[in-house]
C-alpha cells in the first residue's frame, strides 16, 4: 500500500471587506490554489478573538490563516492593527504550549489580490504540509470531531 | 432542637491557603458551627477514610473541596465525598480551575520526576530510585498514590454543584455561601458563587484610567514599582482584571500588585488567557508588524501570565504536542 499525502485541513478566517473579496476575485479568476483552506468570513480581522484560532486548532485544523486588509485600509480603520498586535503575542503563547508558530499566520490580502490569496495559500498548506499533523494531545471535545477514521489514527497520540 | 447540617472540608493538591481562610473568618467561625457540625477537616480534626465510607449517604449536607486533583489517592476520596453528599462546592481556585498547581500541566509526568528525584541539583540519589506505586521494604509492602499525567479541576474528576473562586477564596464569600446553603437561597446549579463582572468595574482605580490607552511597552513588578493610585495596564504591567471576575475584595490591588486572573474568567468566556490576550492587542502601540513583535516579546511567559491560575481549565491545556518537555 502506497503511503498517502497528508493533506493539512487549515481554517481562514477572511474578513469582509478585503480578503474575502480577495479569495472570491481568486475564484472567479479561475486561479487554481489548494482545496485545503476552509474560509470563514468575519467582519473584520480585528474580529478574530485568539479564542477563535485555538478553537480551530482544538477542533482538528492543522493550520490557520488569518487575513485581513493592508494596513491603513481596514474598513473600521484600526481592525487590522489590532490583529497585527495580538499575533505576535499568540505566536509566543502557541510556541510555549508547543504549537510551531508557522501553522497560523496573518496576512494582508485586498479584494484586488486574488493571485496573492492563492500564493497564501499554497505556500501556507506546503508549509504545514511539511510540519505535519497538529498532535492534539488530547482527544479535542466530542462536539468538535468531525474527523474521518483515518485521521483518528494519525491523532491516535495517548 | 433539630440536628444541625453537616458539613465537611476536605483537601487534594493543594497549599493550605483554603484552609486557612476558614481560620481568617476568625470569630465568624462561631456563627458558622453554631449552624452546622463540621464532620470532617483533614488540617484540623484526625479523620480517616473509613469513618467517611461509613456515613449514611446524605447525612452529611455539603462537601467543600479545594485543591486540584492528581493522585489516585485525591481521586478515591473526592469520589467519596461525591457519593456522600448532596452537595459538593469547589472551593478555591485549585479547584476550580486548576490553581498553581496545574501549571505542571506545562511539563509531562516524566519530566517532573526526573527533575525532583534525578537531575535537581539538591538531589541525591546515585540508585536513581523513582517513587514505586508498590515496593516491598524490610518485609513489609508499602504502597503510594498513583501520580496522574496531569493535573485535573475537581469538575474534570466528579460532577461540581457550586465553585467558590478565589486563591483563597475572601473569608466573606465562604461566610455568604454557607449562608445560602442553609437558606436554601443558591443559585442554579454550576453557578460559580461571586459577581459577573470583571474585576475592571470595582477596581478601585478605575477612574484613574483614560477613555483610550495604549502600552508602549510590557513592564514587570520584578523590576519596577508601579504608581500605587493608576490603573495597571494604563501603566504597562500586565493585569488580569479585564479578563477576571470581580469578588475578591481588590486584595493584590490594595497590594500595589495587579491582577493576576485567581478568580477566572467572567461568564461567557470560554477561555480566559486567549481573551486577556485578545484584549490586549486593542491596547499596543505598534503599528509595524515589527514593532508588534518586539513589544509581544517584551511580555515575559505569556503561558504562566495568561494561564498563572486557569492552565487545566484551558482550551489549550490538552494541546501539548510535543511528549518530552
Amino acid at each position: 500500500m502506497t503511503e498517502e499525502r497528508f493533506e493539512p485541513r487549515i481554517a481562514a478566517f477572511l474578513c469582509r471587506w478585503c480578503s474575502y473579496t480577495g479569495a472570491d476575485l481568486a475564484g472567479t479568476s479561475r486561479i487554481e490554489y489548494p482545496p485545503n483552506v476552509v474560509p470563514i468570513r468575519v467582519m473584520c480581522s480585528g474580529r478574530v478573538d485568539p479564542t477563535f484560532v485555538v478553537q480551530a486548532l482544538a477542533a482538528g485544523a492543522d493550520g490557520v490563516l488569518v487575513a485581513g486588509c493592508h494596513p491603513g485600509d481596514c474598513h473600521y480603520q484600526s481592525g487590522n492593527y489590532k490583529t497585527m498586535r495580538r499575533y505576535p503575542l499568540l505566536a509566543n503563547l502557541l510556541e510555549q504550549f508547543g504549537i510551531e508558530r508557522e501553522r497560523v499566520r496573518l496576512e494582508w490580502i485586498s479584494a484586488a489580490e486574488g493571485d496573492r490569496f492563492a500564493a497564501v495559500v499554497r505556500d501556507l498548506t506546503e508549509k504545514v504540509r511539511a510540519l505535519g499533523p497538529l498532535h492534539w494531545k488530547g482527544a479535542p471535545p466530542a462536539r468538535y470531531r468531525t474527523a474521518p477514521a483515518d485521521r483518528e489514527e494519525v491523532h491516535a497520540h495517548g | 432542637m433539630a440536628e444541625k447540617p453537616k458539613v465537611a472540608f476536605y483537601w487534594c493538591a493543594s497549599c493550605g491557603g483554603c484552609e486557612e481562610t476558614v481560620v481568617d473568618l476568625a470569630e465568624g467561625i462561631l456563627e458558622v458551627v453554631e449552624a452546622v457540625d463540621v464532620v470532617l477537616w483533614p488540617v484540623a480534626l484526625d479523620y480517616k477514610l473509613k469513618d467517611v465510607e461509613a456515613w449514611q449517604p446524605g447525612e452529611v449536607s455539603v462537601a467543600f473541596i479545594n485543591g486540584a486533583v492528581r493522585l489516585s489517592e485525591q481521586e478515591a476520596w473526592v469520589k467519596l465525598l461525591r457519593a456522600k453528599c448532596p452537595l459538593v462546592v469547589a472551593f478555591g481556585s485549585c479547584a476550580h480551575l486548576g490553581g498553581i498547581p496545574a501549571l505542571a500541566n506545562d511539563k509531562s509526568r516524566r519530566a517532573i520526576l526526573a527533575n525532583k528525584y534525578l537531575h535537581s541539583p539538591t538531589v541525591d540519589n546515585p540508585q536513581q530510585v523513582l517513587p514505586q506505586e508498590a515496593s516491598r521494604v524490610n518485609g513489609y509492602d508499602l504502597e503510594l498514590p498513583r501520580f496522574w499525567d496531569e493535573v485535573r479541576t475537581l469538575d474534570q474528576v466528579i460532577e461540581v454543584d457550586y465553585y467558590l473562586p478565589g486563591c483563597p477564596p475572601p473569608s466573606q464569600s465562604v461566610l455568604a455561601a454557607v449562608e445560602a446553603i442553609l437558606a436554601g437561597a443558591l443559585p442554579p446549579k454550576g453557578s460559580v458563587l461571586a459577581p459577573e463582572k470583571s474585576l475592571c468595574e470595582s477596581c478601585p482605580r478605575k477612574d484613574s484610567k483614560e477613555d483610550r490607552f495604549s502600552i508602549a511597552e510590557f513592564r514587570r513588578v520584578a523590576t519596577s514599582i508601579p504608581d500605587p493610585q493608576t490603573c495597571f495596564l494604563a501603566q504597562g504591567y500586565l493585569c488580569m482584571g479585564p479578563a477576571t471576575r470581580s469578588g475578591c475584595g481588590e486584595r493584590c490591588l490594595h497590594g500595589n500588585m495587579p491582577c493576576r486572573g485567581c478568580f477566572g474568567p467572567p461568564p461567557g468566556t470560554r477561555d480566559q488567557g486567549t481573551k486577556m490576550l485578545g484584549m490586549l492587542g486593542a491596547l499596543g502601540e505598534a503599528d509595524t508588524p515589527a514593532a508588534a513583535a518586539a513589544s509581544a516579546d517584551g511580555l515575559a511567559d505569556p503561558l504562566g501570565t495568561f494561564y498563572r491560575f486557569s492552565l487545566a481549565a484551558s482550551l489549550l491545556n490538552h494541546s501539548r504536542c510535543r511528549e518530552e518537555v
